[in-house]
């Protein structure tokens, strides 16, 4: 198995555990968000079940020291908690809250045609956006 | 909308979630967000080639579910076209800015154990349950 049809396969489980979820459903995810009024807490559980998994198999992996293939392990983020960090965060968290999507269930939901598509597209100007932003400081 | 808790789907969606993020890391050492993957891809020729195939896998993963799935809600409509918008630019000029998004800050960071995605997730968390409590019940804005 190469590196490309690993990659392809946990793309489609990924994909599949959104959908499967109902993480792609926005009014879902906004009811979640929505402490004080419609509150669903499905989303606390997709993300209980997805840490269940991902932090023993990420101890796991970091034991092993490097991957099946023999890559390196992604570097380690640095523990440095800076503007760039809390302000990004800020305003993902403002968008994330207005529409009910954040990157992944969008991109999933391309599929379905309609507002995701807008999103997206708004999505990768927002990215351009803070590419220009940081270029210029 | 209402919508139900769904406590089975949620955590079995959840499991394949983190199985997914996990096959990734144990299989090429990469870490499985989305914001950072689609920014590379559509920027960095270098190193593209998995990157690519995970997110043509996201896609048609969904895709499958939606189209012989049990039960898939029809998509939301009507959602009003300017706030989509700005939403968007947001979460896009915030994740590039913060470096990771839920996936990428939420479940691989925190399975990394990583004090920076754990600050990231409590803010972005934080002003998401704010934003919804201004626009729902302060100012009534959005349904």
């Amino acid at each position: 198995m190469n590196r490309f049809l690993l990659a392809l396969a946990a793309g489609l489980l990924f994909g599949l555990g959104l959908a499967v979820s109902g993480m792609t459903n926005p009014d879902k995810v906004l009811n979640f968000l929505d402490l004080f009024g419609r509150w669903d807490p499905s989303l606390a559980l997709v993300m209980g079940g997805a840490l269940a998994v991902s932090v023993p198999g990420f101890a796991w992996v970091r034991g092993r020291g490097n991957s099946v293939f023999g890559d390196a392990l992604a570097d380690a983020p640095p523990p440095r908690v800076d503007g760039h960090l809390l302000a990004g965060s800020t305003l993902f968290g403002i968008g994330w809250g207005i529409a009910g999507y954040c990157p992944g269930p969008a991109l999933a939901s391309l599929t379905r045609g309609g507002e995701a598509v807008w999103f997206v597209l708004a999505l990768l100007a927002g990215s351009q956006l803070a590419r220009l932003f940081a270029s210029r400081r | 909308m209402q919508t139900e808790f769904t406590p089975l789907a949620a955590l079995l969606g959840g499991a394949l979630i983190g199985f997914a993020a996990t096959l990734l890391y144990a299989g090429l050492g990469r870490i499985a967000g989305i914001s950072g993957m689609l920014t590379q891809v559509l920027e960095q020729p270098l190193g593209r080639g998995w990157r690519l195939a995970f997110l043509v896998g996201l896609v048609a993963g969904a895709g499958a579910w939606f189209a012989f799935g049990p039960g898939v809600p029809a998509p939301r409509a009507g959602f009003p076209l300017p706030w989509l918008l700005l939403a968007g630019v947001l979460v896009g000029f915030g994740t590039r800015m913060g470096n990771g998004c839920t996936s990428g800050h939420g479940i691989c960071g925190l399975a990394r154990l990583s004090r920076r995605s754990l600050v990231a997730v409590a803010v972005f968390m934080g002003a998401a349950i704010l934003t919804v409590y201004v626009l729902r019940h302060a100012l009534g804005l959005l349904p």
